[in-house]
């Protein structure tokens, strides 16, 4: 009997280590291992044995038992690798194949630009506010200090609705300035975004509807070195830390003294090229002391208080800083030209 | 403005400021140099040379081989097609490696075979033509002997022609800001100048010998309205002598861009440019009656000015006239009826001043601004009319082209007080946030005239006297400007704006905006910016109904053109232009938003601005369901509750069967739907277009707070799918009211799968089948629970709706 085991062992074991599949594996284990099995079968025969004989053969065959299980695990585990191994290679991608197509939306290009200008303004504890476009002349123009006769004022320039010149388009977000001084409490601190119009036929740098940014801060003690200090963070925030600034003095009917501010040229560093037209020097804004006229037309002691503020075009802003070379792109609004940005 | 700077050294020595210094520190100054040129530039390697030896090219009946000292050792061989030339003549000649002006480059080469080692050049070939030079051949060289002035500067073979030619300048064109009328001259700049680099300012006072005689015996002058012509100086000019001006009166007008003509004339210009006065210089034997009247037109007059151009005069504008007639248009342009002709001899010459928006108003009604009318637009000083007046008659006697007479004629109808203001140094410093020592304050002032009546420069407040041709400055604010101007823009500290701390921030409703923008942009939708205005015409694009309330736009007077002539009152053809645009551009599909504003009329003649939220698209996967799931995702994302969606068969620009508007609870948020194919017809679109029109207050005031955290279900819930036949007028909605009523308290979740219209279903019903969701919140639901509340539910769809089980 002690063959027979010895023998149904070594043929068992060379058979299952052999095993191609795990099919094959399960039929062996049945085989050998299964209640009609041939080892079970060969020990049915144990009553035959001896009492010394016994629990000999009988601890073999438990042997036997437990080293064939041991040798189907093994087996197992092995044609389960090799099974994954063949499946996952089964499954490989081309990588290089197009992801399928998510297609967000894009905000317009010149309100991207617009948006970071607020946030800027935003952490230096400005508000954001917005009025009326359809305005009266004489927030458009009188109470800003733009008289009578002034050739702003002309049909030529600027888009009426009533014959008398009462009522326009503004054509400049600073009224906005004069209805935040006369409804709001002071300090003000606001920048005021908007469409403007002026009578302009649409060519690569005109169109008769533009945006413009107004900014303005109003406390006591505001001065001229506030403008400065504040516009130089703002254009630093928004062109890089690096950017070098200059101030020139200027003309606006609502400030005094007023300036323009110049950015060198991001892309000679002041030499002279095509880009700042050869004078090294870029415009990006206009900015001043708000003028104690505009203050007092408002209510406001300008005694006591004074401001200052800016404005300046968005959409140059937005081709700029976009190299965009024509404005028509902006209001074309083709899918192939926001899907760009 | 246009500045020469050699005229300008005249009055402020800058010989040794390079272009580029100067260019920078007038800008900073404040006078904006916008581009600054040497005349010569393109010019190079262009020399006087004398012609030794000519003889005919010996293949050509025309040409000439001329041998022609240029300085070197030996004369240079160069040949000409022109025939003004002789031996020994002095002319110009392009060298070999030679530049003309438009990038015209001379390089030796051979002529019908025969060496030629450069050009000889006529002015026109310089770039100047023979207004520059009046006694240069009009069609051959420019023969050096024929121009006096050109011979006094004694020019030799090999000499640089820029040099000779006095085309050796730097040309410096400034932007003017409107409030310095007094810039637009040489010496107005040189004042500035002078204040920029601190160097002395050399004026000179002009000085008339005379010839006797009283202009007062030969002419009258009389102003009719004072606040139109405040001023009117005249002086006359007798046996004149017509010619061209010599050489550098020439040179510094060709710097300046102003074409020489005549004598006379080119001194009116010359003068104009030197003090900003502008000059009109009369025949006066044309004047009639030996009279000048200042008055605006009568009815019916006309004038031919003197570009030969015929204007009809309106009441409102401003002539000089004769006994009878206008013989100028006030600061614009004189009449051909007065104009300076070759055998003038006797000149009245007007130095004037007028009223600037009546000069701009005239101008601009007659279609010709000049370099007057720009000027006198911005409103001059009249202080300076006599002595630009005297300028004139100087240079009459300087340049011998006539004899003035005794007396000058100088009606002043307006008086004007000079200017005073107070000073206070302390208010300067803290509104510039400075700290300008007071002294220092009053000597930068001083440094554009603005002065103490003794000329001191005090520690404290003191008045000021301020120059008649500063009209810019007229309060304590225009002072500071003028200190920072000189002490440097550049030169103030840079503060972060000081004071009370301010709250800042954006409102929720500008949060809310920038919510939705973020939303339509994540369900693919690129934002777009139209034009507020439109064409009256677009209602009737999309079939707007004719007695629709939003037909009253407003409606701009004097627009560019049609198509931007009204307030839009609805954002639609705005959208639709867009959509249209880019369906015109080929491109396959395009998924548009804008969040613009619309402009309904008021009783008070302004508008009610609401911002619309407008959605457009065409193209692949969108359809009515695509757009209403775009709409829905918005509403969700604001938290929008009670929702519901009706048909709209009313609205004439949308689809009757394909539109509907949106509620949240009774509040209309807007429609949305497919166009109808009139419409986009209409606009050239052949393939459906979907838009959504939603009012951005109703959506604001109809948005959701923070939401509140419902408890995760701890109990499995039971599904159940359950289709239905039904006639086809039953709809889905109806359908989903009914099974949520029928379910009660256990129902969780209704979601239609499918509809199924064709074999088994009758003609005229359709089948729908939803999903199910049960589930209790405290225990696990048995099937029995489940089965009941089915049973309900299709109980209750028998009897209302007449569906049953498929």
């Amino acid at each position: 009997m002690r063959q027979q085991l010895e023998a149904i062992r070594a043929a068992a074991v060379a058979a299952m280590e052999s095993a191609a599949d795990t099919e094959a594996l399960e039929a062996l284990r049945v085989q050998y291992l299964g209640k009609k099995g041939e080892l079970t079968a060969v020990l049915k025969q144990m009553g035959k044995l001896s009492a010394e004989e016994r629990p000999v053969i009988g601890q073999l065959a438990n042997d036997i038992r437990a080293k064939l299980e041991g040798v189907i695990e093994k087996r197992a585990g092995e044609l389960a690798s090799r099974a994954l191994a063949a499946r996952l290679l089964a499954e490989t991608v081309d990588v290089t194949i197009p992801g399928e197509a998510r297609r967000l939306g894009r905000q317009h290009p010149m309100y991207q630009v617009l948006d970071e200008i607020k946030d800027i303004f935003i952490g230096l504890g400005f508000e954001v506010i917005e009025d009326r476009e359809v305005e009266l002349a004489e927030y458009n123009f009188t109470k800003l200090n733009v008289e009578e006769g002034h050739p702003a004022r002309e049909w030529s320039d600027t888009f009426y609705f009533t014959e008398d010149s009462s009522i326009l388009l503004r054509t400049q977000t600073s009224p906005m300035q004069i209805h935040a001084m006369e409804t709001r409490p002071l300090p003000i601190r606001m920048i005021a975004p908007g469409r403007v119009y002026r009578k302009d036929e649409v060519d690569a740098t005109h169109s008769p509807m533009f945006h413009q940014i107004e900014g303005m801060a109003i406390d006591k003690g505001i001065t001229m070195a506030d403008l400065k200090g504040t516009l130089n963070t703002v254009v630093k925030s928004l062109y890089g830390e690096d950017t070098v600034t200059r101030f020139r003095p200027h003309h606006f009917p609502f400030t005094e003294p007023s300036c323009e501010m110049d950015i060198q040229c991001y892309k000679c560093r002041g030499a002279g090229c095509p880009t700042c037209k050869g004078e090294g020097w870029i415009e990006v804004l206009g900015a001043g002391m708000i003028h104690p006229k505009v203050l007092e037309g408002c209510g406001i002691d300008s005694s006591v208080y004074s401001g200052w503020a800016f404005g300046f075009g968005l959409e140059r802003l937005a081709l700029g800083q976009y190299k965009i070379s024509d404005l028509r792109l902006i209001f074309e609004n083709d899918v192939r030209f926001l899907e760009q940005f | 403005m246009i500045l020469s700077r050699k005229w300008l050294n005249e009055f402020v020595d800058l010989g040794d400021v390079s272009d580029k210094r100067f260019n920078d520190e007038m800008t900073l100054s404040g006078s904006k140099v916008e581009t600054i040129e040497r005349e010569d530039a393109e010019i190079k390697n262009v020399v006087v040379g004398r012609i030794v030896e000519m003889v005919r090219h010996e293949n050509s009946d025309h040409m000439w081989v001329c041998q022609i000292d240029v300085g070197r050792d030996a004369p240079i061989q160069v040949v000409t097609g022109a025939q003004n030339q002789k031996e020994g003549d002095l002319v110009i000649v392009a060298l070999d490696g030679a530049d003309l002006p438009g990038g015209k480059h001379i390089a030796a080469g051979k002529l019908r075979g025969v060496d030629s080692n450069g050009m000889c050049c006529s002015c026109q070939e310089l770039g100047m033509t023979e207004h520059d030079w009046p006694y240069a051949a009009a069609d051959g060289l420019f023969v050096l002997q024929t121009d006096p002035d050109v011979m006094a500067k004694d020019p030799k073979p090999g000499d640089d022609i820029c040099k000779v030619l006095g085309c050796d300048d730097s040309v410096v064109e400034f932007e003017i800001t409107p409030n310095r009328p007094d810039c637009l001259s040489v010496i107005g700049l040189a004042r500035e100048a002078s204040a920029t680099f601190g160097r002395p300012l050399r004026l000179h006072t002009p000085e008339v010998r005379g010839c006797g005689g009283s202009i007062a015996e030969l002419v009258d002058i009389e102003i009719e309205d004072g606040e139109l012509c405040p001023r009117y100086t005249a002086r006359m000019v007798k046996n004149v002598r017509i010619a061209p001006s010599p050489l550098w009166m020439r040179e510094r007008l060709r710097a300046s861009g102003v074409r020489p003509i005549n004598n006379i004339v080119d001194i009116t210009n010359y003068v104009m440019l030197e003090y900003g006065q502008p000059m009109h210089a009369f025949d006066f034997s044309c004047v009639e009656g030996g009279k000048i009247v200042v008055r605006t037109a009568r009815g019916g007059e006309t004038i031919q000015t003197l570009d030969g151009k015929d204007h009809a005069l309106t009441e409102n504008m401003l002539c000089i006239c004769d006994e009878h007639r206008p013989v100028c248009v006030a600061g614009v342009m004189g009449g051909a009826n007065s104009e300076i002709v070759g055998d003038t001899a006797m000149v009245l010459f007007e130095s004037a001043n007028f009223n600037g928006v009546s000069v701009r108003r005239t101008a601009a009604a007659l279609g010709m601004r000049t370099d007057a009318s720009s000027r006198y637009e911005k409103g001059l000083d009249p202080m300076n009319t006599i002595q630009a007046v005297e300028r004139a008659c100087e240079l009459v006697e300087l340049l011998g082209c006539g004899e003035v007479v005794d007396g000058v004629m100088d009606v002043i109808a307006k008086d004007q007080a000079p200017t005073v203001l107070r000073m206070e140094p302390d208010k300067v410093n803290a509104f510039l946030g400075t700290d300008i020592p007071a002294a220092e304050q009053y000597r930068l002032l001083a440094r554009v005239d603005i002065r103490t009546a003794d000329g001191s420069f005090p520690d404290g407040p003191a008045d000021v006297l301020v120059p008649s041709w500063r009209g810019d400055v007229r309060a304590l604010c225009d002072l500071a400007e003028e200190v920072a101007r000189f002490y440097g823009y550049n030169n103030i500290p840079d503060t972060l704006t000081r004071g009370e701390t301010t709250r800042g921030g954006f409102t929720d409703a500008q949060r809310f905006e920038r919510a939705v923008g973020a939303t339509c942009r994540a369900l693919g939708y690129d934002e777009i910016i139209t034009y507020s205005f439109i064409s009256p015409s677009y209602y009737d694009k999309i079939r707007m109904p004719s007695d629709s309330p939003l037909r009253r736009s407003l409606k701009i007077l004097n627009p560019l053109g049609e198509d931007t002539s009204v307030m839009r009152t609805t954002i639609l053809p705005s959208m639709l232009e867009i959509v249209t645009r880019n369906y015109n551009y080929r491109n396959q599909s395009a998924r548009l938003y804008e969040l613009g504003k619309i402009y309904l009329p008021r009783a008070d003649g302004l508008a009610d601005e609401p911002k619309v939220l407008a959605l457009g698209a065409y193209g692949d996967e969108i359809d009515f369901f695509s757009c209403k799931g775009a709409v829905e995702a918005i509403l969700r994302e604001a938290k929008i509750a009670d929702v519901r969606f009706e048909p709209r068969t009313d609205n004439t620009a949308y689809h009757p069967g394909r539109c509907a508007a949106v509620y949240a609870g009774e509040k209309a948020l807007g429609v949305f739907g497919q166009i109808h194919p009139l419409v986009s017809l209409g606009y050239g679109v052949e393939t459906e277009v979907y838009a959504a029109e939603l009012s951005f207050e109703a959506l604001w005031e109809a948005r959701g707070g923070k939401p509140e955290y419902v408890p995760l279900p701890k109990f499995p819930a039971a599904t159940r799918d359950i289709a239905v036949v039904c006639a086809e007028p039953v709809t889905v909605g109806a359908l989903e009211a009914c099974i949520r009523d029928a379910a009660g308290g256990l129902l969780r979740g209704v979601e239609l799968f499918d509809i199924y219209r064709g074999a088994g279903i009758l003609p005229g019903h359709k089948s729908v089948a939803f999903s199910l969701t049960l589930r209790a919140d405290d225990r696990s639901l048995t099937s029995e629970e489940a089965d009941a509340t089915m049973k309900r539910i299709v109980a209750d769809l028998e009897a209302k709706l007449d569906a049953h089980l498929r």
